[in-house]
């Protein structure tokens, strides 16, 4: 059998519900298969940690091609909150936690979370405005060393 | 199909050691994959656990999820892998005689 992966470091840098998702679910997974699992949260990906807003995060309708609608039914009011809400639903049925719990449970499962500190000193973000499960806020040169031996995937 | 010999019996088991006939499942069976898996002794928390699981398996038809198992209050998730380490929902479900669960959470 090929060795297997012992350790993975899984970078977020977008901020839609698609986005985020992807990355947080690769976390979960590895930690549920015993691999030590880091997560680095950069740019827009950030939302995802920021107390105010990772609650708040939602599905894009405009420029998505996957929603298989126009942009121009898109833009329209609501549209973004309606496909987010049936998301979720869908999502909570298939046991897929909303992405503070998820951000709860990946913490509680041994999954370490970093904010990225270029994103937090161009956003001005300080270590209060992140969920307590954020680790500490770390430089690309601190992410490549804890990523050190193991996989980097950026989603 | 493989046979094994754990707790003082003959079982049949999959590629991967997971039971083909929870039938053949007995305590002593489940300490022995226990033991295999690393964990020396199950105590009253484990059981707690497995006991969920075959329950859930034989009222909704599905091995319950780590977020199902906090939900309900059994264990935290945080007790859960402390309890499994190293893969708590696979080694819960084999320990537990049950097949290996499938889903991605």
């Amino acid at each position: 059998m090929e060795d297997k992966i012992k350790k993975v470091s899984i970078i977020i840098s977008k901020g839609s519900l698609v986005d985020v998702y992807p990355g947080l679910i690769m976390a979960n997974g590895a930690r549920m298969e015993g691999i030590e699992a880091n997560l680095f949260f950069t740019f827009f990906g950030m939302d995802a940690i920021i107390k105010k807003r990772m609650g708040k995060i939602k599905v894009a309708t405009v420029g998505n091609p996957g929603m298989h609608m126009p942009s121009l039914v898109g833009i329209l009011p609501g549209m973004s909150a309606m496909a987010t809400a049936m998301m979720l639903k869908t999502m909570d049925k298939l046991d897929i936690p909303p992405i503070p719990e998820y951000i709860e449970m990946i913490a509680d499962a041994g999954g370490k979370l970093f904010a990225c500190k270029a994103t937090v000193d161009m956003f001005k973000l300080k270590k209060e405005d992140f969920c307590p499960q954020v680790e500490s806020i770390i430089t690309v040169g601190g992410f490549y060393e804890m990523a050190a031996g193991g996989q980097i995937i950026f989603t | 199909m493989p046979q094994k010999q754990l707790g003082g019996a003959t079982v049949d088991v999959d590629a991967e050691g997971f039971l083909m006939n929870t039938a053949q499942w007995t305590r002593e069976v489940a300490a022995a994959i226990a033991r295999e898996e690393g964990i020396p002794e199950l105590g009253p928390a484990h059981w707690k656990v497995l006991e969920f699981m075959q329950k859930e398996l034989k009222e909704n038809g599905a091995v319950p999820t780590i977020r199902k198992i906090n939900k309900t209050g059994i264990v935290s998730t945080k007790e859960l892998y402390d309890l499994f380490p190293g893969g708590p929902a696979k080694k819960a479900a084999k320990i537990a005689g049950l097949a290996k669960p499938v889903g991605c959470v």
